[in-house]
């Protein structure tokens, strides 16, 4: 299940657009572009959703000097049905396209498969990453947007963004990534759809557990482990999971999640953010400037998804979680 | 960790639905609601030709209407987090439910979109309403038939 990679693909630059609402939160800094406008100038949310992906890929273009034919490989997906905005965004750049779901955890699946293909050889430069849209996540999974229904405490606030990355050959003093694993599909029998960090905690236990057991590390090991969008209660769960396991009290603080620091104490959202845009924001455009200040050396990224549809849900299925990780080291 | 173990440390973590200030909150924020539409009702009999049997629609429609500029002015879903069930119950809550759809559904078009999406939530609100007030004026029917009960 773990992945080594011998040839360590770097990190090489990365492109982060999110909405209006993002300038609340507290990693705005880290984002290269921040909307005035939820759908970005366009008639529609999918359309906003697909220009948030073409100008995340176009600033990593304008970054590191390349055009779209230098880009061998664009892989990402977003949540709306059949991954529309991103396919879109996929016309626009008009680079070989591979469009993946793993739901929020499309943002570490996709930097996975980018480097498999870097790895191998068949990639200079990849371009890997997810989005979501608030507005068009909402009215597909839950209740249209203005629908004045209560939320409880666990529910979650899908972010308005895009977070790509440029994977490429090992080049010195950049992120790197080192080994990935590929999370199993894990189902405790969750069916509240407004409690996903419950739902998907124990697929970020399993995934992280794997991956420190075949690594043969321990939690010490990393200055973070940060999972995508457990949000605070899910975040918890997911201490109180390790506590219980036996990892002592003082290691605990190393994990973190995205959703749940994304906007700070804000109470209007609730436990916290979420979406596939939340943890490949974070990643890309955080995670990547620490590495490059020097404040980390190793940290592994976990990105949790919850692989349900309205569908699934309204038939009475429970809601089937996964979680990808990827080890990121610098130098 | 086992499921069921899992699911109980869950429990422990979850935060529980604070229920009495919830309830405080719906009481509160639905009696608002019901005193202005008693105060549209008073005015429509004051001010016009209506009658405390007649004033139940243009009150309706007037309450919709309400909660159609609300809804549309992203007003009512702020209201709804914080009432739930005080503003999902009065018919403004049917209004927000009819409303928000068809505002969703504009980028599809008339047909599609708007004509297709608006009764989306509120349909089953209009299914059930008709098929119980069926039954119920069946069962009264039956009652008055055997002199039990008068129209």
């Amino acid at each position: 299940m773990v992945i080594v990679f011998q040839s360590k693909p770097s990190i090489l630059s990365s492109g982060v657009v999110v909405g209006p609402l993002e300038k609340r939160s507290v990693f705005q800094t880290y984002f290269d572009k921040i909307s005035t406008d939820e759908r970005l100038q366009k008639d529609s949310n999918e359309k906003g959703n697909a220009v948030l992906i073409s100008d995340a890929c176009q600033i990593i273009l304008n970054k590191s000097n390349l055009k779209n034919l230098d880009i061998d490989y664009l892989l990402g997906g977003d949540l709306v049905n059949q991954m529309t905005p991103t396919n879109f965004a996929a016309r626009e750049l008009a680079v070989s396209f591979i469009g993946l779901f793993s739901a929020c955890a499309t943002s570490v699946s996709s930097i996975v498969i980018a480097s498999l293909l870097t790895e191998l050889g068949a990639s200079d430069f990849s371009i890997a990453g997810a989005s979501s849209q608030h507005n068009s996540v909402e009215r597909q999974f839950r209740y249209p947007v203005d629908y004045g229904g209560q939320k409880p405490a666990t529910a979650q606030w899908t972010v308005t963004a895009a977070g790509f990355v440029l994977v490429g050959k090992h080049q010195p003093k950049l992120p790197y990534v080192e080994a990935a694993t590929i999370g199993k599909v894990i189902d405790y029998g969750a069916t509240d759809p407004f409690h996903m960090g419950g739902a998907m905690a124990p697929a970020a236990f399993d995934t992280i557990q794997a991956h420190l057991k075949k690594r043969s590390q321990t939690i010490k090991d990393y200055d973070v482990i940060m999972t995508g969008d457990l949000g605070k209660i899910g975040l918890k769960i997911l201490i109180a999971m390790f506590a219980q396991s036996g990892v002592k009290k003082e290691d605990l603080s190393r994990f973190r999640d995205a959703g749940a620091e994304f906007y700070g104490e804000d109470t209007a959202f609730l436990a916290g953010a979420s979406g596939a845009g939340c943890s490949a924001a974070v990643y890309s455009g955080y995670m990547m400037e620490q590495f490059k200040s020097g404040r980390y050396k190793r940290v592994l990224l976990v990105a949790t998804g919850a692989l349900l549809s309205p569908l699934s849900f309204q038939q009475g299925e429970s809601i089937p979680c996964t979680a990808h990780a990827i080890e990121i080291g610098m130098g | 960790m086992k499921e069921q173990q899992y699911n109980t440390l869950k429990d422990q973590i979850t935060p529980k639905s604070p229920i009495a200030i919830n309830c405080l909150k719906a009481f509160a924020v639905g009696g608002v609601i019901c005193c202005v539409g008693q105060a549209i009702s008073f005015f429509y009999m004051m001010f016009f030709d209506f009658t405390e049997k007649t004033v139940g629609n243009p009150t309706v429609a007037t309450m919709v209407f309400i909660a159609m500029l609300l809804t549309g002015f992203g007003q009512y879903r702020k209201l709804g987090q914080f009432a739930g069930a005080g503003s999902a119950v009065p018919v403004t809550g049917f209004g927000n439910a009819v409303v928000s759809s068809a505002i969703e559904g504009k980028t599809e078009g008339l047909v599609l979109g708007v004509g297709s999406n608006m009764f989306k939530l509120a349909g089953s609100v209009i299914l059930f309403g008709v098929v119980s007030a069926f039954f119920v004026t069946l069962i009264k029917l039956i009652l008055v038939s055997v002199g039990v009960a008068a129209w």
